[in-house]
């Protein structure tokens, strides 16, 4: 304890470069795997490239990618950037297979009901498929929320500050303080995101607590 | 592309193959350190999972134990696990086995309880009305039934296991993460990528063999029945 | 729901649909973690290898800097020299310790330098086009082949000259990348004579830390490389092999910088600190480091240079 209080300054700088380097990702994901879930729902080519697509980046270690990414792209090799575009990747190859079950599940008869009260095809994916997909989805990007904080620390390896920071420099003198002050650190702000997301979906989406009592009575 | 290609001259490089510290051997230790996690993992998921399927009792701590398992960074817990254990570089497979199972874990775990709970209960309560036991419930009525999601649950873990297991090499171990954590220090990119690929084919072909069993596992009467796509 | 088994999508994410919701604001965001990388004008981005020592030495730089007025970028813990080396020349970093002696084997592989004085005037010469070595201090660390007592003892080994007599496997401990330099296995091979089979090698990832160590105390290897400043050779009675052919260059904590911020006043504070960097302060602050204290290399670092009035 006396080692944390000594070194808060470390530590709270830390868990901001590590929010700063997830909060991204988690969005992107998000954002990114609207389209292509869409598109992925709509066209059996495009589910098969995108889904075998994911399958094959979700298999990948993390490091080489780290590594490679500024030959890839162009950046400099200590470009916090690196480590948003993998992890993007990374939450985009999760977010698009639970986007696209999630359309898949939108029930039929509702979406030709939408169609036959004279909704156009935009209206309808804006007012029938995307609400109804939505917790489906959100389920989704909690599990990217959650991969994506712990795969930021394996940035710590390569010179990207994060609270994996402290699991190398603790490795390297056996420090098991050290060690868990960033695994409690991490867990706290999966926590954390995971209960903002939870808030932000019951915000967003306040009807969705009728089908919530429905499948406990299962 | 130019430096995929260069990982592929490296892997195909006769050279690279030989040796207990050529591709070979640490496709051999990679294998071994990802079924020794995945057999602790099932030992321990899998039963859990069918009890709680089968009670409904627990189910929501499995869900919390779950989520909370997943929020654990694996560098974390294993830099942790080898400090902790104080094992050294002699028993540093335990530290490994136990990072990669916790891993494994909770795809098993869920596998087999929302196997469970997906069957119908009409056949369950049927069951129980013509005579099985509880016992006999579990290994002939819902092993079976949910015997493609059990297996689909140990092939997510498997993934995630196979595609996770370089970092036995950061405690000295081999694997093929050896390949990724030589490469990285000397920005030997043609290795690194190697090594990359190969965990990355082997993943993926291990996935594959799976989803073969997957299909022949489950019965015709059972596919009929319940319509599972696997 | 799907009867799909749930795969990539681990564990009862399926379970939780009940309480989801789709998150389209965040009042996380609003700055990207992406800027940062190009530091304004006027500011010195200080980077480290990932080792404490090379942590606790760039933070003295950057906070004998900071006194001069001078803003300061951390990069610590980058990695290992051709990491640190390719963000130097890359832009990601201006100002990194090193080790004269490695530093000039990474340069120059087929260099012949071997006293301090021929390390320094080679250097001096071997250094990257728009970047520049400074003064080196005092203060040496090397790469050090380390065995137990009893393991000397019991084969008679003091130096490296003596491990080709060695019978059984030599097993070697140390960093991944010390299977690659010059100074690894092959120079075991190549100065010593000790036959490449008789030679296993294994990487522990904890430059040469407490891991190492220990491997060494419970024979997981017989020989392991350690930096000559750690504590724990002394503290564990091991026998630093001698190095009679120099295998191991000599090694001065020497400041590489980038000609882009290498001001008169800038070099003068670096020279400053190198001037007063002793092999015995390096042992001190690596002891406050790793030792019962666990103190962060900046509070170390902070403290020597108050200690030495540097601020």
């Amino acid at each position: 304890m006396r080692w944390v209080v000594a070194n808060w300054d470390q530590v709270v700088s830390l868990a901001l470069n590590h929010v700063l380097l997830s909060v991204l990702p988690i969005l992107l994901s998000l954002v990114l795997s609207i389209p292509l879930g869409w598109w992925a729902h709509r066209r059996r080519t495009a589910r098969r490239v995108l889904l075998s697509g994911s399958g094959i980046l979700y298999a990948l270690p993390s490091l080489p990618l780290f590594v490679i990414l500024p030959v890839l792209i162009g950046t400099q090799i200590l470009d916090p950037l690196n480590v948003v575009v993998a992890l993007t990747l990374y939450g985009v190859a999760l977010m698009v297979r639970s986007c696209t079950e999630a359309f898949d599940a939108v029930d039929a008869g509702v979406r030709d009901s939408a169609t036959a009260i004279g909704h156009s095809p935009g209206q309808r994916f804006r007012v029938v498929d995307l609400p109804l997909a939505g917790p489906p989805m959100l389920a989704g990007l909690r599990v990217v929320s959650a991969s994506t904080l712990s795969l930021v620390s394996v940035g710590a390896l390569i010179g990207v500050p994060s609270l994996g920071y402290f699991f190398t420099d603790g490795y390297t003198r056996s420090f098991l303080t050290e060690i868990i002050v960033g695994i409690v650190g991490t867990v706290v702000l999966a926590l954390l995101f995971d209960a903002l997301l939870v808030l932000a979906g019951r915000l967003l989406m306040p009807w969705v607590r009728a089908t919530d009592t429905r499948r406990e009575d299962r | 592309m130019r430096f995929l290609l260069s990982a592929l001259a490296w892997i195909l490089d006769p050279a690279h193959w030989a040796g207990p510290t050529g591709i070979g051997a640490r496709l051999g230790e990679h294998l071994l350190y990802s079924l020794l996690a995945l057999v602790l993992a099932t030992v321990i998921a899998l039963p859990l999972g069918l009890w709680i399927g089968h009670t409904g009792r627990g189910r929501a701590i499995a869900i919390g134990t779950s989520g909370a398992l997943r929020a654990l960074p694996s560098l974390g817990l294993l830099t942790f696990l080898a400090v902790a254990l104080g094992v050294g570089i002699n028993g540093a497979l335990l530290p490994s086995t136990i990072v990669l199972a916790v891993l494994a874990a909770p795809p098993i775990l869920a596998g087999a309880y929302a196997g469970v709970e997906g069957i119908d209960r009409d056949v369950v309560d049927g069951a129980r009305a013509t005579g099985f036991s509880e016992r006999q419930i579990v290994t002939a009525v819902e092993m079976p039934l949910a015997a493609p999601m059990v297996l689909g649950g140990i092939r997510s873990a498997t993934l995630q296991v196979i595609a996770t297991a370089t970092i036995a090499a950061y405690l000295g171990l081999g694997g093929l993460g050896r390949f990724i954590l030589d490469g990285l220090p000397v920005r030997d990119y043609s290795q690194m990528l190697a090594g990359a690929v190969l965990v990355t084919v082997l993943a993926l072909a291990i996935d594959g063999l799976l989803l073969l069993l997957q299909r022949s596992l489950v019965t015709a009467g059972v596919r009929a029945a319940t319509g599972v796509e696997t | 729901m799907t009867r799909r088994p749930v795969r990539l999508l681990a564990a009862g994410a399926a379970m939780l649909l009940a309480l989801a919701g789709c998150a389209t604001s965040n009042p996380t965001a609003g700055s990207s973690p992406a800027a940062g990388s190009s530091a304004a004008a006027g500011t010195i981005k200080v980077g480290s290898a990932n080792f404490p020592e090379s942590e606790i030495i760039a933070e003295a730089y950057a906070q004998a800097l900071e006194a001069k007025g001078v803003t300061v970028e951390r990069h610590m813990q980058i990695g290992a020299r051709d990491i640190y080396i390719a963000a130097l020349k890359d832009g990601s970093v201006d100002l990194v310790p090193e080790y004269t002696g490695n530093l000039l084997q990474y340069l120059d592989p087929k260099t012949t330098a071997k006293t301090p004085e021929e390390v320094n005037a080679a250097l001096a010469k071997a250094s990257p086009q728009g970047f520049t070595t400074l003064t080196p201090a005092p203060a040496e660390d090397k790469d050090s082949y380390n065995v137990t007592k009893q393991f000397s003892d019991q084969n008679g080994i003091t130096s490296l000259a003596d491990l080709s007599k060695f019978q059984g496997q030599l097993k070697v401990g140390g960093n991944p990348e010390l299977a690659q330099r010059p100074y690894g296995p092959k120079g075991l091979t190549d100065v010593y004579g000790v036959p490449a089979g008789k030679i296993t090698f294994t990487a522990i990832s904890d430059a040469g830390g407490p891991l190492t160590v220990k491997a060494l105390k419970d024979g997981s290897v017989d020989m392991a490389d350690i930096y000559s400043t750690t504590p724990a050779i002394t503290d564990n009675g091991f026998v630093t092999l001698s190095d009679p052919k120099n295998m191991i260059m000599s090694q001065n904590v020497v400041p590489m910088i980038s000609d882009k911020v290498a001001s008169a006043d800038v070099k003068k504070t670096l020279d400053s600190v190198s001037a007063a960097l002793t092999t015995n302060d390096l042992l001190a602050m690596n002891a406050r480091n790793q030792g019962s204290e666990k103190a962060s290399p900046a509070k170390i670092a902070g403290d020597w240079l108050k200690e030495k009035k540097l601020v």
